[in-house]
């Protein structure tokens, strides 16, 4: 919560939303919503996270949805660095799409339809008990999964690109099983808009 | 002393035969092409203890003969890195080098007090001395049979002062050719991917750390970064000729499989576009390369020709299929499929028949085939939290296991004589490179910085 800063109070609303709604279905799962790990410090992506954009948006185009839609008007960077499309989790060894994701991989489709311009890579990532080598198969049957669902769901294939991670970027860096259960994920990151 | 010189002089005229890279010709160019090996004595040039055990090997600082300090600095460099290049193979008995301060140094080899190296137990010494030339260095070896006090090896090398240890690993390897027929992997290199620089990939929101490939002498020095892409660069592999490594690279976004040219620093992609390639393995003749990809669905083993042509299907099967390395001879490949629920070894044909499954483990990854004379798989297993070393002699079945649950262990690779196997183990901490012998002796360290993985072998 504290790195949403960069965010209006419209975005922490939606965000907050979904995130409630997801929770009510999760008892046992990691908390769906967590900060990534903080932007570089030394780049010029540290600059104060302070007025979204204000260089293209004041001519461009009426004001309605500005103020309405944050995810709208947000940069991809700061989409992606706490993204509305929310990571699906997976088992130790498996690749199958349980109940929990299904309603995951339901928000995530809904907002892929709001904003039918977005393109999305599903990264598929593993947890450090299997081997770097099969990882990246799995990681991959993980990224398949997720795509084949969210186009059961009506998304175009073409919207949806697959890379496998193995466990190369783990989310948590700890060697337990919260951990491992965090990393084992379909991580989605948005590439246009 | 004409007595100890004429069988140097034998021996080094018989040694001529083997040349070396660096140069080295036969000593002592005076000699006359003369009567080679007329006496047996002279033929069996083997030194061994007498009581069966190996024999007991003393390596002094080789004898500076030009009297500046890059001279001096070299030769105790020689004598150092032969001991431990002697040492490694554990087919001779090293006697500590810190016992020898009761022994007179040598001022010339000429001067090697037989009786000194006798009490402290040597069967062998091995001696040598450097010499200025200019800008290069004159390099001589001779190894002292201590019984009969006959020079059995003699041979002198010229060449760059910059790299002393190439002389101590050129003069180990043709000793343990010598002495033991052992083909020796005092030359041989490392590759491995490291994350020890620290730097950050470009152009991602999560800050994500690189991985470059590294390469180092089989020793662990000398380690040098070969790519330089920013990106995520893993699985190298060495070509046979050990000139070019190829590795899965992140570099274009989707991972596909390049070829590093180390000495032409030439890159080469060898697969393209967005289809996932990872995990290349060069055909033992390196015409050839398979690697695994999932660009029909589900991952597959395919074989693409060196220069990218020619890709063929070698497996075909709804489960996954990666990670292959081919036979000594190039006619089969081991690779991993989860087809039957867990990863397992299996091994096909390189034409993709008589499939047959090697492994019964909760889990295995990475097979590694021997070189001959072992027929061996080494490969990942998972044991417990983690995973160990085991290796499969394929003709009596039999599975030995090379740790033992420190850490977690995977990725092995076998040393070009087969005798050892480099893997990453976590024991330590981070992820690191070491070399076990194939008995599971003879643990030793390799890398030190940053966390290092998936180590390969040159030839």
């Amino acid at each position: 919560m504290r790195l949403r800063l960069p965010f209006s109070t419209s975005a922490l609303a939606l965000l907050a939303i979904i995130t409630l709604a997801l929770a009510g279905c999760h008892k046992n799962k990691p908390p769906i919503v967590r900060p990534m790990p903080p932007p570089p410090a030394s780049t010029s992506e540290a600059r104060p996270p302070a007025p979204p954009e204000p260089v293209p948006e004041p001519a461009v185009v009426p004001p309605e949805p500005v103020k309405e839609d944050a995810i709208a008007s947000a940069s991809l960077d700061d989409l992606n660095r706490n993204s509305p499309l929310q990571p699906l989790f997976f088992e130790l060894d498996s690749s199958d799409v349980s109940a929990v994701g299904q309603t995951t991989l339901n928000a995530n489709a809904a907002l892929l339809k709001k904003y039918p311009s977005w393109t999305v890579t599903i990264e598929g990532h593993c947890d450090e008990r299997g081997t770097a080598e099969y990882n990246l198969a799995l990681g991959e049957r993980r990224a398949v999964a997720a795509r084949a669902y969210l186009v059961s769901l009506g998304i175009s294939a073409d919207r949806l690109k697959t890379v496998s991670y193995g466990k190369e970027f783990p989310f948590d860096p700890g060697h337990d099983e919260a951990a491992y259960a965090k990393n084992r994920r379909a991580h989605f990151v948005i590439t246009a808009k | 002393m004409t007595r100890i010189l004429r069988p140097i002089c034998l021996a080094s005229a018989a040694a001529a035969l083997a040349f070396v890279s660096l140069s080295a010709r036969p000593q002592t160019p005076t000699q006359p092409p003369a009567p080679p090996a007329q006496q047996p004595s002279d033929v069996i040039t083997t030194i061994n203890s007498g009581d069966g055990a190996p024999p007991r090997f003393a390596v002094p600082d080789f004898i500076a003969l030009s009297p500046d300090t890059e001279t001096a600095a070299i030769a105790k460099t020689i004598g150092q890195v032969l001991f431990d290049d002697l040492n490694f193979e554990r087919e001779f008995s090293m006697i500590p080098r810190d016992t020898y301060a009761t022994i007179p140094a040598a001022k010339a080899i000429a001067e090697i007090p037989f009786d000194r190296w006798r009490e402290l137990g040597a069967d062998a010494v091995l001696m040598g001395t450097v010499q200025k030339v200019g800008n290069t260095v004159h390099v001589e070896a001779r190894l002292f049979n201590m019984k009969t006090r006959q020079s059995v090896f003699g041979k002198g090398y010229d060449g760059s002062a910059a790299n002393a240890r190439v002389y101590a690993h050129t003069i180990a390897n043709e000793i343990y050719q010598q002495q033991r027929a052992l083909k020796g992997v005092a030359l041989t290199k490392l590759t491995f991917d490291s994350d020890r620089d620290g730097e950050r990939m470009i152009g991602t929101v999560e800050n994500r750390g690189v991985k470059e490939i590294y390469i180092s002498d089989y020793d662990g020095e000398n380690q040098r970064r070969v790519t330089t892409g920013r990106s995520l660069n893993i699985t190298p592999r060495w070509s046979p000729d050990a000139r070019s490594i190829a590795y899965t690279s992140y570099r274009h976004g989707a991972p596909n499989i390049f070829i590093s040219n180390i000495y032409q620093g030439t890159l080469e992609e060898l697969t393209k576009g967005n289809a996932e390639n990872w995990l290349p393995a060069w055909s033992p003749d390196g015409t050839r390369i398979a690697f695994s990809s999932p660009r029909s669905g589900n991952a597959e083993i395919y074989v693409v020709n060196r220069d990218g042509t020619n890709v063929r299907q070698i497996t075909n099967n709804p489960g996954i299929d990666t990670t292959p390395t081919w036979s000594p001879s190039g006619t089969q490949i081991a690779f991993v499929s989860d087809r039957t629920g867990t990863p397992q070894i299996y091994v096909v044909g390189a034409d993709g028949l008589d499939l047959r499954k090697i492994t019964s483990e909760s889990y295995a990854d990475r097979p590694t085939w021997s070189p001959a004379p072992y027929n061996e798989i080494a490969y990942t297993s998972r044991t417990g939290p983690g995973n160990d070393i085991k290796v499969k002699d394929l003709a009596s079945g039999e599975v030995r296991q090379l740790t033992f649950g420190e850490g977690t262990n995977e990725s092995p690779a076998f040393a070009p004589n087969g005798r050892h196997i480099a893997f990453m183990s976590t024991r330590s901490g981070k992820a690191q490179i070491f070399i076990i012998a194939r008995d599971g002796k003879n643990l030793k360290q390799v890398t030190k910085a940053g966390n290092n993985y998936q180590p390969d072998w040159s030839k």
